[in-house]
């Protein structure tokens, strides 16, 4: 065959395929872009554990959606502990991945704050974002009112191996051990939570146990939430101050 | 008359032969077990059997109409250019199939999108193309394609099976053993899957001593 000829080939194949994969992108698209602010919404509120009202998996993505607007506010916070001066930023619409990759002084930060409608109760809701063994991982950090005790957190991942560091995400009874625990000691001082080789020491508020087999991504969890959680003190201390 | 009989019986859509291309690859010509192709995958996804079944089910799709479509272009795909051809078609499939996943099921396609993306690299697949596909009709195409895709896939659904029943005690994550079950660590790793494949090639290889000389 003529080299001509193979190159008509060529050129008419990658031109049908173009045509036929930019339809169906642009026919999925709409609704994927929906599927992915629910699936990350489900991911925030998931984080509230026990503080939610509700079961997060009996909702449909309509009721997550009215679940934000109604009883979520969105607040786009600095490091400095101001809010953000771009009133046009929202913070469901920050993509941490970028934030991350700022100097700290730059970063946009989430921070949303449910109200539960039954008890009135609000939570303070973080975003973290650090690295696990493979690629990034990152989370949702739910704070009581103080400031201090954790109601719940949610974790993903990007590359995780399924059944070891993957297990952040999947092993409900291992991302429960975080609630009720805290991340300032008695003294006041910020010591974040430790995910501990070997197990917790029993007693102690700050450590949870890590997962045999996914050390890596355990140190990656301490670290992303040291550094993380940090972020949001100075906010939380103008709150503080203000009450 | 004789002539439509005889050609009728040559063709029927779903005669011997068919089913041969259908059942073959399930289990004395299976693709990892036999043929010890697309291994690689069959190691990487398999700890949790809600993950593989989803696997299964892309990897048949893309097996299967990635033949077809090989076959039906192969009288105008030049030779000089067929791996590339072969791809692109099986690198369309794979596309549709992830943007169909982001639009049905995004919790799924967020827990295997690496996954899906790397079936364009799976062997059995394009195996299967330059193999069969290129030298046969569409139809048996389209059925050898999806022979050796559930024949795959039959695998991947066994071995995830042991591997999350006996490394985390669990199926679908529904918890199966008795609490105090001690997970076995092992299963969780990508080499148990090694362990159970070979128990599969012993026991096949030894119920059918023809099978001993291929590969």
């Amino acid at each position: 065959m003529s080299t001509t000829k193979i190159y008509l080939f060529v050129l008419s194949m990658t031109v049908a395929v173009a045509v036929i994969l930019t339809g169906f992108r642009m026919a999925t698209a709409d609704q994927a872009a929906i599927n992915e602010k629910v699936f990350n919404k489900r991911a925030i509120l998931k984080s509230l554990a026990g503080g939610l009202d509700g079961n997060l998996d009996d909702m449909s993505d309509d009721q997550v959606q009215s679940v934000f607007n109604d009883n979520v506010k969105q607040f786009v916070i600095k490091a400095d502990g101001t809010l953000a001066e771009d009133a046009t930023l929202v913070a469901e619409d920050i993509k941490m991945k970028k934030e991350v990759k700022k100097a700290v002084a730059d970063r946009n930060l989430p921070l949303f704050v449910y109200t539960n409608p039954s008890n009135n109760k609000s939570y303070y809701i973080t975003s973290v974002r650090g690295k696990g063994l493979w690629d990034e991982i990152w989370g949702s950090v739910a704070l009581e009112q103080d400031f201090n005790t954790i109601v719940g957190v949610s974790f993903d991942h990007a590359a995780e191996t399924p059944g070891l560091g993957a297990e952040i995400k999947d092993n409900t009874a291992w991302v429960s051990q975080f609630t009720g625990k805290s991340i300032y000691n008695d003294a006041g001082e910020y010591v974040s939570i430790l995910v501990r080789k070997g197990g917790a020491i029993p007693g102690n508020p700050h450590q949870v146990d890590a997962i045999t087999g996914a050390t890596i991504t355990g140190d990656g969890v301490t670290k992303m939430l040291e550094n993380g959680l940090k972020l949001y003190e100075p906010y939380f201390a103008t709150l503080k101050a203000g009450k | 008359m004789a002539e439509t009989k005889v050609k009728e019986a040559k063709e029927p859509l779903f005669g011997k032969k068919e089913r041969k291309l259908l059942v073959d690859p399930l289990l004395d010509n299976n693709p990892i077990t036999v043929q010890v192709l697309g291994v690689c995958s069959a190691l990487a996804v398999t700890s949790l059997l809600m993950p593989s079944i989803v696997m299964t089910v892309a990897v048949v799709f893309v097996c299967a109409f990635s033949n077809l479509f090989t076959s039906l272009l192969r009288n105008i795909i030049p030779n000089e250019v067929r791996l590339i051809a072969q791809l692109i078609i099986i690198a369309t499939l794979v596309t549709i199939v992830e943007l169909s996943l982001k639009y049905f099921d995004y919790p799924t396609y967020k827990e295997l999108s690496v996954y899906i993306g790397l079936i364009i690299t799976n062997c059995i697949v394009m195996g299967r193309l330059e193999a069969f596909a290129m030298g046969n009709k569409p139809w048996k195409s389209f059925l050898d394609g999806l022979g050796n895709g559930v024949g795959y896939g039959i695998i991947l659904i066994v071995v995830a099976f042991f591997r999350e029943l006996f490394g985390k005690g669990t199926l679908f994550g529904a918890q199966i053993l008795p609490e105090g079950y001690f997970a076995n660590n092992l299963m969780v790793m990508p080499a148990a899957a090694m362990f159970i494949l070979a128990v599969f090639i012993w026991i096949q290889r030894s119920r059918n001593k023809e099978l001993i000389d291929i590969s």
